[in-house]
């Protein structure tokens, strides 16, 4: 079956003289548009946006559409990217007029429903957390970052210490140094030892007066709880320290550990990955900070607080950092966390974890030995395999068996990253996928290895390209249609 | 439970092949001190009708729509949104999928962001826009971040204090322990005086930045403002209100170096704030130090034309501490139905829109000042927001005028001290002539 109206581009189906959306006449005097406004200000002509019909702009986006894998049509084990089941109850509950429609402005009084469900996710996630005060702020996890090492600074600041390191584990998130940079600190990587985990050592030695914040990811990228993190935690608040716990993979832990009872000092959450927002072919998430107690006044403001039984917004914090954004928070995937969080309740959140790990450790077990996996027999909700051996026996990369896989109807796992081992095959399956979802898939990785190494090079052959030519995108970029 | 396949025999199979007893023992390596011994001090689980009764209550009480009818702007706008977005955007091989990665299994997303990419500089008259920031105000951080690893050594940042309040405090943010003085220059009749911001470029400028129209509704001299900041050797970024384009000249025709924006108006729910979509484009020559995700066209293997995202050296990922940014997952869905909703207005759709703003909110502007003690605030032409003074606090008023049903505007002495008495108002081309002279008639009987 043909769709030839999703190769082509908007504005090659653009027809001038056609239109989609059509406005309704004004009901109000009109005056001359050079009466109302100066000449030097006005643009004759409106922008050259594309003119189309609303049947052809459909048709495009729908076809369009099709030529996505997305978690709705495909398993999508992205490693660090937790792609659970998206509910569809979430989408018809958000789209609520007395939700979808309130003005992020409003009076207080005028939407205490939107405030209340604020405030309760503030207190849900501050015990998720266990930790004190919650920031909804933050628009995803690297503005969560962000925000959570301004505070720091702040505080830093407010007790007259200069604290110019925050020191960060090699198999980190990228966000995690470029969070830091702006936030004006000197980065310093602490390597991961033999096992995976922070090397003790090398953080001892790194580990001085001049430290902020140490930043760690745990489980971390390799899908490994760090059994050192007591000793970790408490070396760092020996110095003074804090720690900041990278919390996209709260989906290994949710009520059965929690950061603050493990000694971190704040954290973010990744909404849209532990509960479930669509993540929309790129964005939006939500990325909510909770830190102690005595980092609370250097929140951003506002956070909802109840007096009685009135919500409200408060500003009125001298110390806080200020905003990392406009308005409250990105609310729509908050909302969609919290319908989760109500959906599954304490047992649920818990069976949440225990499955994703169990799911994940299963399809590990599964394909051990077809693979290779460096770092131990047993994993939390993800692991991380390597096509090393592959590559130097078979010349079979991380990337072939990726694309190799799209062929069979999977996403590929995330590839190339944690950047501690070489040939990363990152595979995260989530606790919404079935055993058989996973035995079909083991099934489908152990035959990719041992099929011909040019038949993967080459992959993927069944869909509608193969291997985009990234060097000449890059050297000669085309960023936008041009006449 | 919920969205959990596994049962119980599948879980004892499981275990088994995994070689765990228990589901506890999966979690061996989490010190038994550190294990949470009780349930997590959450609500019990719902179903999906109680679910729904539960949030259908809470939704009921939020003002909106012919609860309150809404006159507030300030960056989000109750603009109407045709239902080819929501139909589009609703797919949910668009919604569910993540960042396109993997380039084979992402054509639909990566194409319909490289036409996003394509709409924005159309709609701004600059060469590149990216596929989307979180939103207008760490749109305006970022393009500062972006100004200042253009020009290393210039540390200076000039904004208008009628940029809106909000935004200039996500830059003071950004900016707190970065080698950056943030000078704000004050705008005591609605906009900056070119005269003024003269006095304070010098060679240490690193830009300037304003908003047009700005937070009190009024047209900026941009112009004037960006050919003094040329001549200064400073970069000149704009704030723009996307709506605005279908009248005013374009970012790229006045001089702007770097134009951001908040996209909400451009077919997003106001949904309390978020999430919406910062939109950033810049002139060509300095695409290498933008912020954020940029789709490219290239051909695949076998010579056919497809998307890639590209210019991957800049992000995070790869850069890590010396990124042009942080920022990871970005707003993709925002920019697709900013697509779908730029496609179809198109551009006499977009001029059309922008016009029943500018005539609604003049006829508006002209029921009010008939009200005693009712005045324009700013001698300043305007499109679809503009200030009023009132004879009193204006705080006060709104709170009167919420009860009868208006979300009236927005109370300036929240950010601005001297301005306690002067209320700003948004009028879309949702608004009808009988709610502005409800607004009117009751404003009438509130003072
Ligand atoms: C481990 C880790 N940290 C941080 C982030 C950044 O989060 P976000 O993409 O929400 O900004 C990610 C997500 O990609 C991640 O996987």
């Amino acid at each position: 079956m043909q769709a030839n109206q999703s190769t082509e581009l908007l504005f090659e189906i653009s027809h001038a003289g056609r239109r989609c959306h059509r406005l309704s006449a004004a009901d109000v005097p009109v005056k001359n548009v050079a009466a109302l406004l100066p000449k030097e200000q006005i643009k004759d002509t409106p922008p050259p946006l594309p003119e189309v019909g609303e049947i052809d702009l459909i048709r495009h986006f729908v076809n369009l559409s099709k030529r996505n894998m997305s978690i709705d049509t495909n398993f999508y084990p992205l490693g660090s990217c937790t792609m659970k089941y998206n509910p569809k109850r979430h989408e018809r509950l958000a789209a609520l007029p007395g939700l979808a429609n309130v003005h992020p402005l409003q009076l207080d009084a005028s939407c205490q429903g939107m405030l209340r469900i604020l405030w309760e996710m503030q207190s849900i996630l501050g015990e998720i957390a266990g930790l004190d005060a919650v920031s909804l702020q933050p628009a995803a996890g690297a503005q969560g970052e962000l925000t959570a090492l301004l505070v720091a600074a702040a505080y830093f600041r407010d007790k007259g210490e200069q604290r110019t390191k925050v020191l960060i584990p090699d198999s980190a998130h990228g966000t995690n140094p470029a969070s830091a940079a702006i936030a004006g600190f000197d980065t310093v990587d602490i390597k991961s030892n033999d096992k995976g985990i922070v090397d003790l050592a090398d953080l001892n030695a790194k580990l001085d007066e001049r430290t902020a914040v140490f930043m760690i990811t745990n489980p971390n990228t390799l899908g490994l709880f760090d059994t050192q993190i007591a000793q970790i935690t408490k070396l760092l608040h020996e110095k003074g320290a804090l720690v900041y716990l990278d919390g996209a993979n709260m989906n290994a832990i949710v009520g059965v550990t929690r950061p603050g009872d493990f000694g971190a000092d704040m954290m973010h959450y990744n909404v849209h990955k532990t509960f479930t927002g669509p993540h929309g072919a790129g964005g939006p998430g939500s990325g909510p900070i909770a830190v102690r107690s005595f980092l609370a006044p250097f929140l951003p403001a506002p956070l909802v607080a109840k007096d009685g039984d009135q919500f409200r917004l408060d500003y009125d914090r001298p110390k806080s950092i200020g905003r990392v954004r406009s308005f409250f928070g990105n609310v729509g995937i908050l909302l969609r966390g919290y319908f989760y969080i109500r959906t599954l309740g304490p047992d649920g959140l818990r069976a949440m974890t225990q499955n994703a790990v169990l799911n994940a450790n299963y399809l590990l077990a599964r394909i051990n030995g077809g693979y290779e996996v460096p770092h131990g027999h047993r994993c939390m909700h993800e692991f991380v395999a390597s096509a090393r051996a592959l590559k130097r026996e078979k010349r079979i990369s991380a990337m072939d068996i990726a694309k190799r896989l799209l062929d069979f109807g999977y996403h590929a796992p995330t590839v190339y990253f944690p950047l501690v081992v070489p040939e990363a095959i990152m595979i995260e399956p989530t606790e919404t996928e079935s055993k058989e979802t996973l035995d079909a898939f083991a099934d489908t990785l152990l035959r990719i290895c041992d099929e011909d190494a040019e038949c993967l090079h080459q992959a993927p052959h069944a869909l509608d390209i193969s291997r985009p030519d990234e060097i000449k995108a890059a050297k000669e970029p085309i960023l936008r249609w041009k006449p | 439970m919920s969205y959990i396949l596994n049962t119980a025999d599948d879980q004892k199979a499981m275990l088994e092949a995994v070689g765990a007893r228990t589901l506890d023992d999966l979690f061996y390596n989490i010190p038994e001190e550190l294990r949470l011994k009780r349930p997590l001090k959450v609500p019990e689980a719902l179903a999906e009708m109680e679910l729904q009764q539960l949030v259908a209550e809470h939704a009921q009480k939020n003002q909106v729509d012919d609860k309150a009818v809404c006159f507030l702007g300030g960056g989000s706008y109750d603009h109407f949104i045709p239902a080819v977005v929501d139909a589009v955007a609703s797919r949910s091989e668009y919604y569910t999928a993540y960042t396109p990665y993997q380039a084979e299994a992402s054509q639909g997303s990566l194409q319909a962001f490289f036409e996003y990419q394509t709409l924005i500089c159309q709609l701004t008259g600059l060469d590149v826009a990216n596929a989307s920031l979180y939103e207008g105000g760490s749109a305006v951080a970022e393009s500062v971040l972006m100004a200042h690893s253009i020009h290393q050594n210039r540390t200076k940042v000039l904004i208008a204090e009628s940029v809106h309040p909000e935004y200039r405090q996500v830059l003071q943010t950004y900016a707190a322990n970065l080698p950056l003085q943030v000078q704000t220059l004050p705008t005591p009749d609605g906009f900056l005086d070119p005269d003024d911001l003269k006095k304070h470029l010098d060679e240490n400028t690193l830009c300037v930045i304003v908003q047009h129209p700005n937070f009190f509704g009024c047209l900026e001299e941009v112009e004037a403002v960006g050919k003094l900041t040329k001549s200064s050797g400073a970069l000149y970024v704009v704030s723009f209100d996307p709506i605005s384009l279908g009248l005013l000249k374009r970012p790229g025709q006045y001089g702007a170096d770097i134009a951001v924006a908040e996209g909400q108006c451009l077919g997003n729910p106001m949904v309390y704030g978020g999430p919406y979509l910062g939109i950033m484009a810049c002139r060509e020559e300095y695409v290498r130090k933008m912020p954020g995700r940029l789709v490219g066209q290239t051909v695949d293997r076998n010579g056919k034309r497809c998307w890639v995202l590209t210019l991957q050296t800049r992000e995070q990922h790869i850069r890590r501490a010396k990124a042009t940014s942080n920022i990871c997952t970005n707003q993709g869905l925002f920019a697709l139905r900013a697509a779908v909703y730029l496609a179809a207005l198109g551009p006499q759709g977009l001029r059309e829109t922008a016009e029943l703003c500018l005539q609604k909110a003049h006829y508006l502007a002209d029921q009010l000042q008939q009200i005693p003690g009712v005045a324009l605030k700013f001698h300043r032409p305007f499109l679809k927001e503009f200030t009023v003074q009132l004879p009193g606090n204006a705080a006060k008023t709104l709170e009167r005028l919420l009860r009868d049903g208006y979300h009236a505007g927005l109370p300036l002495g929240r950010w601005y001290k001297s301005l306690g008495t002067c209320l700003t108002l948004a009028v879309t081309e949702k608004r009808t002539k009988k709610e502005m002279d409800g607004l009117a008639s009751a404003l009438r009987k509130a003072l």
